[in-house]
């Protein structure tokens, strides 16, 4: 045996309505009437735990789903609707107690206020087991759920317009996560002294107004929630180009990305250090996951049918911004064990159906890493920092 | 012919950042802990109320540009601490205070539709509004809202949610797997507002929860406050310590409903309320004396007398008599975050009303605090108390109350054990839930049912 083990890997799993395929909900496991029930929720994340999975995101937006980027759409053929991801990371947590629970939190409309301390507080109902996952939106309908901003249509990517648009709203979420941070370590550990002998019940010295300017906002704290049992829950964000690896390396301590093979795991992870060094965080520990779209079945075959089966029902193949797995658990470990000696900490995987390819994660995938020695046999760590091997950080307030 | 006797309403308040908490008991707990709201929550279900409610704050109170350190400091968030206790209750009503200042309608429904789904129907929203500038710091948009136009944007800010809730109407999800249609209606959700504080159009992304919309709650006592309620709510909180003023607002409030085409028992009253409990009358004053020292220490006096001289008097002495100096009426107040000081409008008058007061019963600075911020509503043996209550109820005072103890986590445990029994076995108190959304511990009638009778009229 090789006196270097790798280090194992990171294992979480992307939950979203009934999975990631459209037609997912056609399934006849699939429940999709259940999907706005606690019970529905409470299933998925304990299956996840099941298989010690280091944490689930749950997706969210501040409208309907839509097949199109940047439009909404009048479909009927599939999931519409939606709860608040917070809430239901909230419902969940008292049902677990090991794996993280990460949200998704749209920095775009949303108070970095109100963000922090709901983070803050399920980082405090979980014992420890909260994280964020930070998003823009440039959906035009959406600023029209708010009325307070109007966002320019994107009408193509490549566009320096649509460059423009993004850079802002990326750079506005920067200043978002910049707040919710601070807000985190606006009160010291021990600010509650409860001392009786002064009638003081905290330390006002040892609470901080944050005091943060920004361009389009700015917030005085401290905040109203003390500081969080991890101290700075994870920050993550999915990123696809430079701009979005700008905020992952300013911003976060997980940034999910979606290379197509291990050549381009590799590039990407470099453009991000790369940018992790010009933000002068180069010392800080930061995970890069691949997040992956996984068909699994026994043999390559039923899953392979599997999917066409679905995309029959979608009427179209489903592609979107992930690359797809389509195999056996087997072959799955094979090419994250390979992607990740490419320089990937962790992978996210999005079920293409929550109700097939989550048990399959658990129950499949998960034994074969485990007789590979490649991923934990049980939970080591209490927290989600404890899981992902990140310190908890010092207060950036206290006094040294 | 006997009238039935009216069933008491009783709901509990988590004490959290207020002047009633005692915390250096040795008892008491974490105000931040979850297994505090959970023990809380459980308790508050074992005695079957209607409901567990929390309340808000957006920013830390200040007091001569320092934080305030006397009372509790710190709370969490309420709707992720409400979505954890669904999980660790079956029956209990979850209300939340929200700020209809700091916040916007698509955001707020989103997160009431869905702490709704999430506990099956046990959703309610204490409408609170704010302008202060003060908090409007900690927020995006700042302290932009002039004072007079706080119950404007509240009332729009409700009309808009109520708006967005009823945009489904609860039978668009087919989820028919043989057919593949998902939604009955390709504009499930669809939404138009154009209003004074709020211009939005879209479709709103949550389907139609278990009670429709969530129950709502009203606090304030303001002649603005009470018609918004009766217009609007379907609770109302209030501070009516003695019998004849509960009466009083009872029938002021309940006689504002009719021209809102609402019958009386579409708005329950339902005062906040302190109690000292013990085995036997006479101990239970002497508890209530205790509490309210350890409640009132003579700096948090000095700094209470602050919120009308609004100035410092840290120079006094809190035994000692009042200051002879008068109130400084300046536009800006030393105490900063806190609703109290909105209560003296004329801190001339209330200065020589409390002079004349604590002149007549010779009362040091600490003792007129005590008695004037004096909110021990209940007092007495679990006889006394139960006893009380159902006067105050079936006198038409309120139609229950929500209770405030002044231990974290434990403070309920005694009434539930003492004091609601003999509630039960007087007949006035149910023995188990009926029902299992709010709506139903409430008797409030499904917004969709009003809607039909509306429609059918």
């Amino acid at each position: 045996m090789s006196s270097a083990t790798p280090s194992p890997l990171h294992l979480a799993v992307a939950l979203d309505g009934t999975g990631w395929h459209p037609a997912s909900w056609r399934e006849p496991d699939a429940r999709p009437r259940d999907l706005f029930t606690a019970a529905y929720w409470a299933g998925l994340v304990t299956e996840a735990e099941r298989g010690l999975l280091d944490f689930v995101t749950f997706e969210d937006g501040l409208g309907p789903q839509s097949s199109h980027a940047f439009d909404p759409d009048e479909r009927t053929d599939q999931v519409r609707g939606r709860l608040d991801a917070v809430l239901i990371a909230s419902r969940v947590a008292p049902l677990t107690r090991h794996i993280g629970l990460v949200p998704t939190v749209v920095a775009t409309h949303t108070e970095p206020f109100h963000i922090s301390k709901a983070i803050a507080t399920l980082d405090h109902v979980s014992n420890g087991r909260a994280g964020l996952r930070v998003q823009i939106t440039a959906r035009p309908n959406e600023a029209a759920h708010f009325g307070r901003r109007t966002v320019r249509r994107i009408e193509a990517y490549d566009s320096p317009d649509a460059l423009a648009t993004v850079t802002d709203l990326f750079d506005e979420a920067a200043d978002h996560v910049e707040v919710v941070r601070r807000l985190w370590d606006s009160w010291e550990d021990d600010a509650e002294i409860r001392d009786a002998a002064t009638g003081r019940f905290i330390d006002r010295d040892k609470l901080h107004p944050i005091d943060f300017e920004g361009r389009r906002f700015s917030v005085r704290g401290p905040s109203i929630t003390p500081r969080p049992p991890q101290g700075q829950p994870i920050v993550s964000a999915l990123a696809h180009d430079t701009v979005p690896y700008r905020l992952v390396a300013r911003a976060a301590d997980v940034g999910y990305v979606t290379p197509h093979d291990a050549d381009e795991a590799s590039a990407v992870v470099g453009r991000i250090r790369a940018e992790q060094d010009t933000a002068g965080r180069a010392s800080e520990p930061l995970h890069v996951f691949g997040d992956l779209v996984v068909f699994l079945d026994d043999d390559p075959a039923t899953a392979r049918a599997r999917r066409e089966r679905l995309d029959a029902l979608a009427g179209q193949p489903y592609t979107g911004d992930a690359p797809h797995f389509t195999g056996t658990p087997s072959q799955l470990a094979d090419l994250l064990q390979e992607w990740r000696d490419a320089g990937l900490s962790g992978f996210r995987l999005r079920p293409a159906v929550a109700a097939h390819d989550l048990p399959a994660i658990t129950r499949g995938l998960v034994p074969e890493l485990q007789r590979r020695g490649a991923f934990r046999r049980a939970y080591e760590a209490g927290t989600l920092r404890g899981l992902l091997g990140l310190a908890r950080p010092a207060n950036r307030y206290a006094a040294a | 012919m006997t009238e039935p006797l009216k069933q008491i309403h009783l709901a509990a308040h988590f004490p959290g950042v207020n002047n009633t908490t005692v915390w250096s008991d040795p008892r008491a707990g974490s105000h931040i802990e979850f297994s505090s709201f959970t023990h809380f929550a459980r308790t508050a279900e074992r005695a079957k109320f209607d409901f567990l409610f929390l309340a808000e704050g957006l920013r830390l109170r200040e007091q001569h540009g320092e934080i305030y350190d006397l009372d509790v400091v710190g709370r969490p968030d309420t709707f992720t601490v409400l979505a954890a206790l669904a999980a660790v209750t079956e029956h209990l009503g979850l209300t939340g205070t929200i700020n209809s200042t700091f916040n916007e309608p698509y955001e707020v429904a989103r997160q009431f539709a869905s702490l709704d789904h999430l506990s099956g129907g046990r959703a309610a929203w204490n409408v609170v509004t704010s302008w202060d500038a003060f908090t409007g710091e900690n927020f995006r948009r700042g302290g932009f809202l002039p004072q007079e136009e706080r119950y404007s944007r509240a009332e729009e800010f409700l009309a808009t949610a109520n708006e967005l809730f009823d945009s489904w109407h609860g039978d668009e999800i087919l989820a028919d797997q043989e057919t593949g249609r998902f939604l009955s209606d390709a504009k499930a959700g669809a939404f138009v507002h154009t209003g004074r504080h709020f211009d939005i159009h879209g479709r709103f992304n949550v389907p139609r929860s278990p009670q429709g919309r969530p129950v709502v709650f009203q606090a304030g006592d303001s002649d603005e406050g009470r018609e918004f309620a009766a217009a609007e709510a379907d609770a109302i909180f209030s501070r009516h310590g003695t019998l004849e003023a509960g009466r009083a607002f009872y029938t002021d409030v309940k006689s504002r409903l009719a021209k809102y085409g609402r019958g009386r028992d579409q708005l329950l009253v339902l005062p906040a309320a302190t109690f000292a409990l013990a085995d036997t009358d006479a101990e239970a004053e002497e508890l209530a004396r205790e509490v309210r020292r350890q409640q009132v220490s003579g700096a948090t006096a000095l700094r209470h007398l602050e919120f009308v001289w609004n100035r410092d008097l840290s120079a006094y002495d809190p035994d000692g008599p009042l200051p002879d100096v008068d109130p400084d009426i300046g536009q800006d107040h030393v105490s900063q975050g806190r609703a109290q000081v909105r209560m003296y409008r004329d801190p001339l008058a209330t200065a020589r009303e409390w002079r004349d007061l604590a002149a007549a019963n010779k009362w040091s600075i600490r003792d007129l605090v005590i008695h004037t911020g004096n909110r021990q509503n209940f007092v007495g043996s679990p006889a006394t108390i139960a006893r009380t209550i159902d006067a105050f109820v079936q006198a038409d005072a309120s139609d229950g109350f929500i209770l405030v103890p002044h231990l974290t986590p434990t403070g309920l445990d005694e009434f539930a054990d003492k004091v609601v029994p003999l509630l039960q076995e007087r007949g006035v108190y149910r023995t188990e839930y009926e029902g299992t959304t709010l709506r139903d511990h409430l008797g409030l009638t499904h917004p969709d049912h009003v809607r039909a009778e509306r429609v059918a009229s």
